[in-house]
C-alpha cells in the first residue's frame, strides 16, 4: 500500500503543557505517524483528547505555554523539530506546512480587503513581490478554486461563512505547502458549505497544490468522506490508525468502537437505532492514569487493563491500535454487545 | 410516543421583515403551522433561511411584523414585561452557543435557584431547593456538590448545555426551544445531549422545537419535519416522509449534503 515516497514523518513526538502552578500536562505523548504523499490523514476523538495540540505540534512552532520535550518531526526528510523558532516561521511555515486553525475564518482583518492579508502573506516569504503579481497569483488561484475573484477586493464582513472558510483555505495553499492541517474547518458551516468546503480539499489533493492533507475533526462521516487513513486519538496517544473503511466499519479499540456508535446519518433504520454515547469524561492529563488510559471507560475492563501499559500492537496492512486484546477477541466482543 | 391531537403553539401568516427601502429583507414569509403537544418537530434549512428568525419570534425575542401566534388556542399575548414572564415560564430555550448563554456574574447556584423561584419555589426550605438542584444535575449526569460554588465559564462545552437542559427540568416548560444545541460540541457529547432531551420529553410531557440545519439529526429526533428555505417552509410532513421521501428539490439537496457512509457521497452538487 505504501508506494509514494513519505512526506510527514513524526517519530515518538511528545510535547507538553506547562501551567502556572508549574505541572506539565503531556497533551502529545509519544505519536509516531506518517503521511505520503498525495495521501491523506484524518484525525479523530473528542475534546480534549489532544488533537489540536498536536496540530501545533506538528507546525515545530512552539510558543509558551506549549513547550517542545523529545521527538523527530521530519518533513521530505527534513528535520524541523528542534529549529529556532523564527526560522520555522520564515522558512517552515506557510511554504512546508501550512495550519488552518479552528475558527480561522474569523481571524481575517474585518478593516481590510482579502487582498491586502494575502498581500501580507506573500510578502514575508517573497519579499519584493509586486502587488500586481500578487494579485494577478491570488486571481489565478481563486478561479482555479472556483471562487469568484471579486472576494479579493472585498472586505470579510461582505463574505458568507462558507466562503469565508474558502477564502482562508485558498489562503494557506497560496504557498503550496507540502503538508496542509486543518483543524475542524467545516464545523461552523452549516452542511451545504461543509460540502463545498470538503469538495475544495479534494480539488487542492487532485490538482497537487498541497502534497498531503491532515484533516482533523470529531466528525466521522467526514473523515470516512475526505480522507485516506484515519488516526483515532484519546488522552495524548494514539489508540488506533486504519484506512477510512476499516475504522468505520470494523474499528478495533473499544473508544473507536464507541465513536462509531454516535455516528448520525440520514439513511434508512436510522430511527431504531439507540445511539451509544461513551459514559464518563478522558482522564486529567496532569496526571495520566497508569496502564490504559481508557479502562476508566471501557466497557470491556479487565483488572489487567489499568495496571499493564498497553503498546500499539501492529497487524496486517499497516494498522495499529492500542488495547490488550487480540483482534478477534475484540470483535467477538462486538458482536456478543 | 405521546400523540394526542392538541394544538399547542400555532402561527398563521407569521412574516418578519428586517430594514426597510433598499436594505428590506424579507427574513420569514407568511408561514403557517400547528405543532402538537408532546411532539418533536424539527425546522430544517441551510444558514440564511430564517430559522433563528422564526424562534426568536416563537420566543417573542423579537416583534413580529405580520401575522399571529397561538399559544395553546389562544392569541399570545406579551404586551407587558409581566405576561411576558408568564410566557416565558412555558417556553424555554437552549441556544447553540452555550459559552455565551450565561451570564458570567451569576454562579450554577443561581442559575439553578432563578427556575425554581420562577415556579413558585420561593418559599422553599433550603434543603428542599438543595434536594431539588441536586436532582436535576443528577438528571443530566452532573453532579451538584461539584457545580456548587463554580461559575458556568468553568464548565466545557457539552457541560454547560447539559446544565441549560437541568434548568429546563426544574421549569419543565410546555414549549422546548432548541436551536442547534448540538452543532458547537463534539458528536460524543451530541448523542448524549439528545438523548437527554428525548427523556426529558417522555418524562414531562413537553413540546420540542429543533431548529438545525443537519437533516440527519433532524431524522433522528423528531416526529415531523418543516423544511424552510428562503423564509417559507418548502415541504413539512412526519420524518419517515419528508426524509425517506423527499418531494421538494430542496429537501432533497440538504439530505444529499449530509456525508453518508453507507453510499457514495456526491460531491458534483454544489
Amino acid at each position: 500500500m505504501d508506494m509514494g515516497k513519505t512526506i510527514l514523518e513524526v517519530n515518538e513526538l511528545t510535547t507538553r503543557y506547562i501551567t502556572r502552578f508549574g505541572e506539565s500536562v503531556y497533551a502529545v505523548d509519544h505519536v509516531s505517524l506518517k503521511v505520503e504523499e498525495g495521501k491523506s490523514l484524518g484525525i479523530a476523538g473528542e475534546s480534549g483528547c489532544g488533537k489540536s495540540t498536536l496540530a501545533l505540534s506538528l507546525m515545530g512552532y512552539y510558543f509558551p505555554p506549549l513547550h517542545y520535550m523529545s521527538g523527530a518531526i521530519l518533513i521530505d526528510g527534513r528535520n524541523i523539530s528542534g529549529m529556532n523558532p523564527d526560522d520555522v516561521r520564515k522558512l517552515i511555515l506557510g511554504k512546508e506546512i501550512a495550519y488552518i486553525p479552528q475558527a480561522a475564518m474569523n481571524a481575517l482583518n474585518p478593516t481590510q480587503k482579502v487582498i491586502r492579508f494575502i498581500e501580507d502573506v506573500i510578502q514575508v516569504h517573497d519579499y519584493g513581490a509586486t502587488k500586481r503579481d500578487i494579485y494577478e497569483r491570488a486571481r489565478a488561484l481563486f478561479e482555479k478554486l472556483g471562487l469568484p475573484a471579486s472576494v479579493l477586493e472585498k472586505y470579510p464582513v461582505e463574505l458568507s461563512g462558507g466562503m469565508k472558510q474558502r477564502t482562508v483555505i485558498a489562503i494557506s495553499v497560496l504557498l503550496s505547502p507540502k503538508v496542509l492541517i486543518a483543524d475542524e474547518p467545516s464545523s461552523a458551516l452549516d452542511v451545504t458549505s461543509q460540502k463545498m468546503v470538503i469538495k475544495m480539499f479534494r480539488q487542492l489533493m487532485n490538482d497537487g497544490l498541497i502534497g498531503s492533507l491532515i484533516f482533523i475533526t470529531h466528525e466521522l462521516p467526514l473523515l470516512y468522506n475526505v480522507t485516506d487513513d484515519i488516526m483515532v486519538m484519546y488522552a495524548g496517544q494514539i489508540v488506533e490508525r486504519a484506512n477510512a473503511k476499516a475504522a468505520v466499519f470494523d474499528p478495533l479499540h473499544p473508544y473507536s468502537k464507541g465513536l462509531m456508535g454516535s455516528i448520525i446519518v440520514p439513511e434508512e433504520g436510522l430511527r431504531n437505532v439507540k445511539l451509544a454515547a461513551i459514559p464518563g469524561v478522558p482522564p486529567n492529563l496532569k496526571n495520566p492514569p497508569s496502564g490504559c488510559r481508557f479502562a476508566e471507560r471501557c466497557k470491556y475492563v479487565t483488572p489487567e487493563c489499568r495496571v499493564t501499559t498497553v503498546n500499539l500492537r501492529e497487524i496486517e496492512d499497516g494498522r495499529t491500535y492500542r488495547c490488550i486484546f487480540s483482534e478477534n477477541e475484540l470483535r467477538e466482543a462486538y458482536q456478543n454487545g | 410516543m405521546v400523540k394526542s391531537k392538541d394544538v399547542c403553539l400555532s402561527g398563521a401568516g407569521l412574516t418578519k421583515v428586517y430594514g426597510f427601502g433598499r436594505t428590506r429583507t424579507l427574513a420569514v414569509d407568511h408561514v403557517d403551522f400547528s405543532f402538537y403537544e408532546g411532539e418533536v418537530v424539527s425546522i430544517v434549512g441551510e444558514s440564511g433561511s430564517g430559522k433563528t428568525t422564526l424562534a426568536k419570534m416563537l420566543l417573542g425575542l423579537t416583534n413580529v411584523t405580520e401575522g399571529e401566534i397561538y399559544f395553546q388556542g389562544e392569541k399570545r399575548d406579551i404586551s407587558t414585561q409581566r405576561k411576558r414572564r408568564e410566557y416565558w415560564k412555558n417556553t424555554q430555550a437552549i441556544f447553540q452557543d452555550p459559552f455565551s448563554s450565561y451570564n458570567i456574574f451569576n454562579k450554577i447556584d443561581t442559575v439553578l435557584l432563578d427556575c425554581i423561584n420562577m415556579r413558585g419555589g420561593r418559599g422553599f426550605s433550603r434543603e428542599r431547593k438543595f434536594e431539588m438542584m441536586t436532582e436535576a444535575c443528577s438528571f443530566v449526569n452532573l453532579k451538584f456538590e461539584e457545580l456548587t460554588n463554580k461559575y458556568p465559564f468553568e464548565l466545557s462545552g457539552g457541560q454547560m448545555q447539559r446544565l441549560m437542559i437541568a434548568r429546563v427540568f426544574l421549569l419543565k416548560p410546555k414549549i422546548l426551544l432548541a436551536d442547534e444545541p448540538t452543532s458547537m460540541i463534539d458528536a460524543c457529547s451530541r448523542a448524549t445531549i439528545l438523548d437527554m432531551l428525548m427523556q426529558l420529553r417522555s418524562e414531562i410531557g413537553m413540546t420540542i422545537i429543533f431548529i438545525t440545519h443537519d437533516i440527519g439529526l433532524a431524522y433522528y429526533v423528531s416526529d415531523s419535519v418543516y423544511i424552510m428555505e428562503h423564509g417559507k417552509f418548502v415541504e413539512s410532513g412526519s420524518a419517515d416522509q419528508v426524509i425517506l421521501h423527499p418531494k421538494a428539490a430542496y429537501t432533497q439537496r440538504l439530505i444529499n449534503d449530509v456525508p453518508k457512509i453507507y453510499e457514495e457521497w456526491d460531491l458534483s452538487t454544489v
